[in-house]
């Protein structure tokens, strides 16, 4: 409502006040988020389309060895919750702890890429390459689009590493480390998705 | 890499051999204009000493308004060039009669009508768009700038790289001749093995991530800084279609990333997704890309609905009629934008139930899109209006759009689709609401801005002479192409057998040349505006007598905008601080905190740029090297934390004392 008044300051803010640093990173972060949760779901939706089309090459009872699967999402689950444990960290202050539960959530990282280069190599190893037919380029796409994220995120989680060893965790720092932190939860959630809708239901 | 094995490629140049030089007396012709006029500009750059200016001032600005200002003029240079590529299509349809092949071979010619409709949606429509937005929507949430000033700058580049990269296949090498989507298996490497369509993905590459980018950086804008007191339905309505679009964006330009990524993948690793043969659908394609198409044609009109409708509010001297259903009808455009994609490909024979679905989806559509009209209309009904320029663009606009909008419900009704698919007919219906919707209210956000701007008015003559001829000029040229798409004639014919056909195409491209005096008497305007400044002064800040909050400010703005906060407790603010005796905040001034300009934006983008071009030319080790370099000056980039500074109140005093007695001179 508009009030009637003669005096201009009700309509001007003339008094000091303060705008927290950096207030919209969180937010402008999610957003983000949510458009690269759409390039996945483009990813999903071409592999729904597509993972039947062997085009008479192997499909995924011949390809998938669902045991390795499950170690790898090990990995990816257990490097959220050491992500989670640095966060517990920062929160406390304490540097040093943040550090090492990053150390520790780069190399399960690092074990996760491993493991997925590991099973590409064999793939392509066997013939059954991102040429092979539909079903595997669409295969690829979704899993190699998933890696790469992760390698980006082990590349800024080393990055924020030496930043923090550097300048500490002052407030730039802490907002940088929950923004990869929401990163690397993300890259999680799509992780779940990838494991149950190509490997589980691939094998059913 | 397991690019196609017969194309011979060398280490240092990869493809990119002297061949690649174009051999048509046109492009010939059309290369040494452009290096001329290049030359030209360098010299005079150089001997007025301007290249610091323009980097310092410009280039690495991280100011909203001056990156605002250069998407426009973006968007000009490039309305030029595919303006260029239409009028040449024009007189080639004209000419190619009775066994004349007219003048263009089918190679040529088929890249222009490509050029053509990539140019104009992606670096003419998007530019102005992105740029209008930019530059207003922190003025009128009465902010300082955006939320990501840095963000802002690396995304202009990044689309100003998309540009260079699709203008630089005009001389090196060869562009798409795929039409503007470039629909496989015609794009895939079997049909399309040169360059062209390589051109293309990495174009659209690096300018979709500009926008994708931008539409992050407003959206967050808009939910996060605007003015104390500002609810969701206070905002100015061109702030909601710009929240509209940006959601817009956000939620399609991904889809049309992720998409181009999979057909780079066919063309470069020798996948099947969108294959003929093993396994692959091209199907799949048409569809994801209309997924992210039909968004984007609301992307393009959204803002320009939000101009039109500040302009018939500001010139009818009256508030908006029907503020909340305005807010609504955007809202639901912007849902029902994702559910009508199907309705470009009603032949792919996916069944009468999909199409009546998606026919009905597209004929609710015209409902909202209807109720805006009809508030634009209550809006003037019993208003005072003025026809000052923008108001004129706004009737010229309403009457044209409205021609396209029943058009496109004609085309929605599936049967008759079967009959005009791919027609002129088509063709008819999406320039009358780009044309008449995105560019008419491009012009008219033009002539209303301009002051704020600048500080100095737009010549009337010059404009009322841009307008008629444009508005005539676009009757003349698209009306027969509705005659000729009833009778059956597709699109990206080049030559032709019925002579009867032949007077239709000659009356479209008189109505090119109309168009063509338009785009000219429009440069005379901005020139002679610009030489006569001093005649057409704005010195008030408030030239329209406006009712949102960048009249507020001086002409044009002070770089933080505003010395204080503006507080808001109603719909048009300004209108009512006005009717307050409160134009002018009054108190103690105080430092202000603003962004550091950074030139990190433009090394980004150009070294994007050139990674795109080496990837199009298979220049790997410049690829590989560019990539690692942009990755690492990113990182570089992000230990840089002295970003920002204090503006010193007693800078703000001077500047606001100069505008006050400016004013004060003025009134």
């Amino acid at each position: 409502m508009s009030t009637p008044s003669t005096q201009p300051a009700a309509y001007w803010e003339v008094e000091p006040h303060h705008h927290e640093d950096g207030a919209s990173t969180n937010i402008g972060f999610w957003v983000y988020l949510m458009s690269d949760c759409l390039m996945f779901a483009v990813l999903f939706a071409t592999f729904g389309v597509l993972h039947g089309s062997y085009a008479a090459g192997p499909g995924p009872k011949e390809l998938f060895d669902l045991e390795l699967v499950a170690l790898n999402t090990a990995f990816l689950l257990f490097s959220s919750i050491t992500y989670g444990f640095a966060m517990l960290c920062m929160a406390r202050d304490d540097q040093r702890g943040t550090l090492r539960w990053l150390g520790i959530t780069l190399v399960f990282g690092l074990l996760f890429l491993a493991v997925e280069l590991y099973e590409f190599h064999h793939l392509i190893h066997l013939g059954a390459g991102p040429q092979r037919s539909a079903f595997l380029s669409s295969f690829f796409a979704l899993v190699g689009t998933h890696g790469l994220h992760v390698a980006f995120g082990s590349i800024w989680l080393v990055t924020l590493m030496v930043q923090v060893n550097r300048k500490g965790l002052i407030p730039a720092n802490k907002r940088r480390l929950s923004c990869l932190s929401l990163f690397w939860h993300f890259l999680d959630v799509i992780w779940i998705g990838v494991f149950t809708l190509v490997y589980l239901m691939g094998m059913i | 890499m397991a690019v196609p094995a017969n194309v011979e490629t060398t280490f240092l140049f990869g493809r990119l051999t002297l061949d690649a030089i174009p051999k048509d007396p046109i492009v010939w012709a059309t290369f040494v204009v452009v290096a001329i006029g290049g030359a030209a500009l360098v010299w005079a750059l150089t001997k007025y000493r301007l290249w610091g200016y323009l980097w310092h001032e410009w280039f690495t600005s991280v100011d909203h308004k001056k990156i605002g200002i250069m998407y426009m003029v973006l968007g000009l240079i490039m309305l030029v060039r595919g303006f260029a590529d239409a009028i040449m299509m024009r007189l080639q349809q004209a000419l190619a009669f009775g066994g004349s092949e007219g003048y263009l071979n089918a190679h040529h010619y088929d890249q222009i009508f490509t050029a053509h409709g990539v140019i104009m949606i992606f670096f003419v429509a998007m530019p102005f768009v992105t740029g209008i937005m930019n530059y207003l929507v922190p003025l009128q949430i009465g902010a300082r700038d955006v939320s990501f000033p840095f963000l802002n700058n690396f995304s202009f580049w990044m689309t100003a790289g998309g540009a260079i990269i699709v203008m630089a296949s005009l001389f090196l090498g060869e562009f798409a001749q795929t039409g503007w989507l470039a629909f496989p298996p015609l794009s895939g490497l079997h049909k399309s093995p040169y360059v062209g369509v390589d051109y293309y993905i990495w174009g659209l590459q690096v300018a979709g991530v500009g926008t994708t980018l931008s539409g992050i950086n407003l959206l967050v804008t808009i939910l996060k800084m605007r003015a104390p007191g500002m609810t969701m339905m206070k905002m100015p309505i061109f702030t909601w279609t710009s929240f509209c679009t940006n959601i817009l964006i956000v939620a399609s330009f991904p889809v049309l990333t992720a998409t181009l990524v999979l057909l780079t993948l066919d063309r470069y690793v020798g996948t099947n997704f969108f294959t003929n043969d093993l396994g692959g659908n091209p199907m799949m394609y048409i569809n994801l890309i209309w997924i992210w198409g039909h968004p984007e044609v609301y992307i393009l009109i959204l803002p320009l609905f939000g101009v039109f409708s500040e302009v018939t509010s500001t010139f009818s001297g009256k508030r908006l009629f029907g503020y909340t259903s305005m807010v609504y009808a955007t809202v639901c455009i912007t849902v029902l934008s994702y559910l009508v994609w199907l309705h470009h490909f009603f032949t792919m024979g996916s069944g009468a139930s999909v199409n009546s679905f998606f026919g009905i989806t597209t004929m609710i559509i015209s409902i909202p899109t209807g109720a805006k009209i009809f508030n634009w209309l209550f809006t003037m009904y019993q208003g005072r209006v003025r026809f000052e320029l923008p108001m004129m663009w706004t009737i010229a606009f309403m009457l044209t759009f409205t021609v396209g909008g029943m058009t496109g419900v004609l085309l929605a009704v599936p049967p008759a689709d079967f009959v005009l698919h791919n027609s002129l007919f088509l063709i008819a219906h999406f320039h009358n609401v780009i044309i008449g919707g995105v560019l008419f209210g491009s012009f008219a956000a033009i002539n209303f801005w301009w002051p704020k701007a600048f500080g100095f008015q737009l010549n009337q003559f010059w404009g009322k002479v841009s307008f008629w001829f444009w508005v005539v000029g676009f009757w003349v040229a698209f009306m027969p192409l509705y005659v000729l798409g009833l009778m059956g004639v597709t699109r990206r014919m080049r030559v032709f057998d019925d002579p009867s056909l032949q007077i239709w195409f000659i009356i479209a491209g008189l109505g090119a040349v109309m168009i063509a005096i338009g785009i000219a008497a429009m440069f005379v305007q901005f020139g002679v505006s610009i030489w006569k400044r001093n005649e057409n002064r704005d010195l008030t800040g408030d030239p329209w007598n406006g009712r949102t909050l960048e009249w507020a400010t001086s002409s044009p703005p002070a770089h933080y905008n505003f010395a204080f906060t503006p507080v808001v407790h109603g719909l048009d603010a300004y209108a009512d601080m006005k009717d307050a005796g409160a134009a002018r905040g009054r108190g103690k001034y105080l430092p202000i905190h603003m962004p550091r300009y950074t030139g990190a934006g433009v090394i980004l983008a150009g070294l994007s740029t050139v990674c795109g071009m080496a990837l199009i030319w298979y220049v790997w080790w410049l690829a590989a090297l560019s990539f690692i370099a942009l990755v690492g000056y990113a990182i570089y980039h992000t230990f840089n934390y002295d970003r920002d500074y204090y503006v010193p109140a007693e800078e703000v005093r001077l500047t606001e004392e100069a505008h006050a007695r400016q004013m004060a001179q003025g009134a």
